[in-house]
């Protein structure tokens, strides 16, 4: 039989609404209003101050943006790396799981007990330099894809997520002749598409993101990503986003703020479009991951 | 018969199960390359590396750079900037997700809920640069919103971006902003599996939402809490690098520089590899103890801990 709620408990829901409200008003208005910000002309941004609806819309901070050379070309860059980056991560990643994840499998406590040290300890940013750069890789993208090819975390979620999957499914495919490696191709990878989904936008936000890495090992300007490009527009605020040659050096006149906003969006928009797609996975994939193996 | 795979023999299994070895090939080999050969680099902290000596030629000086390091009046600094930034984080970001939360489990209407929740995840799937950047619009002398505010209402502009006093209110503010509505998933899946009877029983016996809240709620995610503090502390010298390197400038260094960053800029800037990796060395060490105390503190006290 539900209880009349009482009093005491109307103004704790009443309060508990305004609160959550206003907090979520903080975290999102900053965003809208660069969004905002990003169409408006710089008369209106500079007299009205905060403005989320600008009474002028124009685009012409985004006309000028794509009109130059570097943003375009950074932006293609960034796009390769995030869909080449994701297929070798989940590839890599998921191929490593799946034994790790077979009862049967010998060796394979110790080699977790690998893997989860390299949570705890690493080598660090200089030895770990030095690797790439004894491989080759530096200047090239193979220095943002390779090295952070496989998360440990992500591997061993996805690895708890294949030990749940009934055995008794990889039995009867076996039986039907079925060899490791079909069963795997045919019948766990394709049970798993939701978990891949959500690890798919884990790692393929990281490469969107990528600006360290990338600040590290590629020091050839006309192939650098969004994030380092942004880095030096927003906030080194150095002018010249037409001119790769004058990116460092040179100090040209202080972009406008509609621009360096319209470089915000132009940067973030993409890997957030993509997320309302996955959100209800997420959850799950948290979960899995709380669940010890 | 079943299950197949019981071979007699290691070798016999190993044979049977040769397309699972055959997979685990690529990814022991990447933990070779890039987890495991750099923590064998690090022996360059007790050499004094030469690029064209190589790794193996150059010569072995003991604890040199840590010497170095200990005596460096930059050490003190660099301490102190870590541990008041980490420190800052435990202190005002860190309940903040598990307080929201619990804010959020208290919601009966499904849809404001899953939209309250939509809006909050979005920070964390911005870039710092874009981050640090939406913070430089706001707050810059030329232009941002906040100074603009300041001078409205007759005061004077502030320099946050290049000011000691404001450096670390303004990185602890970003991390809340970005990290606080993602660090709730974790408390709300933990939150899902309390059993409703629970709170049914509490009514019954006459207790107000606050001390359900209290009794039942908070003791749910108890262990949840606990595991996340514990790889908290295990992560606790490691400053948010990205954003550290994104927020200092010549201004704000005397507060803002952290180990990791002083790294960066000792080893690939400078070029002094073996000191920078002996100082970045040094915070691992730490880190690790860290993380073993904090797991064995949990364990005395009855918790699961992490491994």
């Amino acid at each position: 039989m539900p209880i009349k709620p009482s009093v005491g408990s109307r103004v704790f829901d009443v309060l508990n609404i305004m609160l959550l409200t206003v907090f979520a008003m903080l975290t999102v208005l900053p965003f809208v209003y660069v969004i905002a910000g990003s169409f408006a002309t710089q008369k209106e941004l500079l007299l009205r101050g905060f403005i989320l609806f600008p009474t002028e819309f124009t685009l012409d901070a985004y006309k000028y943006i794509f009109s130059t050379p570097t943003l375009v070309k950074s932006l293609l860059v960034t796009i390769y790396i995030t869909v080449f980056g994701t297929l070798i991560n989940i590839f890599l990643t998921c191929l490593m799981a799946y034994p790790l994840a077979r009862r049967d499998m010998d060796f394979r406590k110790p080699i977790l007990m690998l893997i989860v040290f390299t949570m705890l300890f690493s080598g660090g940013m200089i030895p770990t330099f030095l690797v790439v750069k004894q491989l080759g890789m530096i200047n090239t993208y193979w220095s943002l894809l390779i090295p952070g090819a496989i998360s440990a975390f992500n591997l061993i979620i996805i690895r708890n997520f294949f030990q749940q999957l009934p055995e008794s499914l990889e039995e009867s495919a076996k039986i039907d002749g079925c060899n490791d490696l079909s069963v795997f191709f045919r019948i766990v990878l394709p049970l798993s598409m939701p978990a891949i989904a959500t690890f798919s936008l884990f790692y393929a936000v990281g490469h969107w993101n990528t600006y360290f890495s990338a600040v590290l090992y590629i020091n050839d300007n006309t192939k650098w990503p969004i994030q380092v490009l942004l880095r030096q527009f927003v906030i080194l605020a150095s002018g010249g986003i037409g001119d790769s040659t004058a990116m460092e050096s040179d100090y040209v006149s202080p972009p406008e703020q509609s621009i360096k906003m319209a470089v915000i969006v132009v940067s973030t928009l993409p890997i957030l479009l993509v997320y309302p797609f996955l959100q209800k996975h997420f959850a799950k994939g948290v979960l899995l991951g709380s669940v010890k193996g | 018969m079943f299950p197949a795979s019981r071979a007699p023999t290691l070798l016999g299994r190993m044979v049977r199960n040769r397309w699972l070895y055959f997979m685990l090939l690529p990814g022991l080999l990447y933990f070779l390359l890039f987890k495991y050969w750099p923590m064998y680099g690090i022996l360059i902290a007790f050499k004094d590396y030469q690029p064209f000596l190589g790794f193996w030629d150059s010569p072995f000086v003991g604890l040199k750079h840590f010497e170095r390091l200990f005596n460096d009046p930059n050490f003190i600094v660099l301490f102190r900037n870590t541990l008041v930034l980490a420190m800052l984080n435990i202190l005002f970001f860190f309940p903040l997700p598990i307080v929201i939360a619990l804010m959020l489990n208290e919601l009966r209407h499904h849809l404001f809920k899953r939209t309250i929740q939509t809006l909050v995840y979005i920070p964390h799937f911005m870039s710092w640069v874009v981050v640090v950047g939406i913070a430089y619009i706001f707050l810059t002398t030329e232009g941002g919103i906040v100074n603009d505010l300041l001078v409205y209402f007759g005061w004077e502009k502030i320099n946050f971006l290049a000011s000691n006093e404001w450096f670390r209110t303004i990185v602890t503010a970003e991390v809340i902003w970005k990290e606080t509505g993602w660090g709730t998933i974790i408390f709300l899946a933990a939150l899902s599996g309390v059993d409703p009877q629970l709170y049914e029983a509490a009514r019954m016996d006459g207790a107000n939402r606050l001390r359900q809240l209290w009794h039942i709620t908070l003791p749910a995610i108890r262990s949840t809490i606990i595991i996340l503090l514990i790889l908290r502390l295990g992560n606790f010298l490691d400053t948010g690098f990205e954003q550290i390197f994104l927020m200092l400038n010549a201004m704000n260094r005397e507060v803002g520089e952290v180990f990791d960053t002083y790294v960066y800029s000792v080893g690939i800037s400078q070029g002094q590899y073996s000191f920078s990796t002996a100082v970045g060395l040094f915070k691992s060490l730490i880190g690790l103890v860290l993380v073993v105390v904090a797991n064995h503190l949990a364990k005395r006290f009855g918790e699961e801990g992490i491994y």
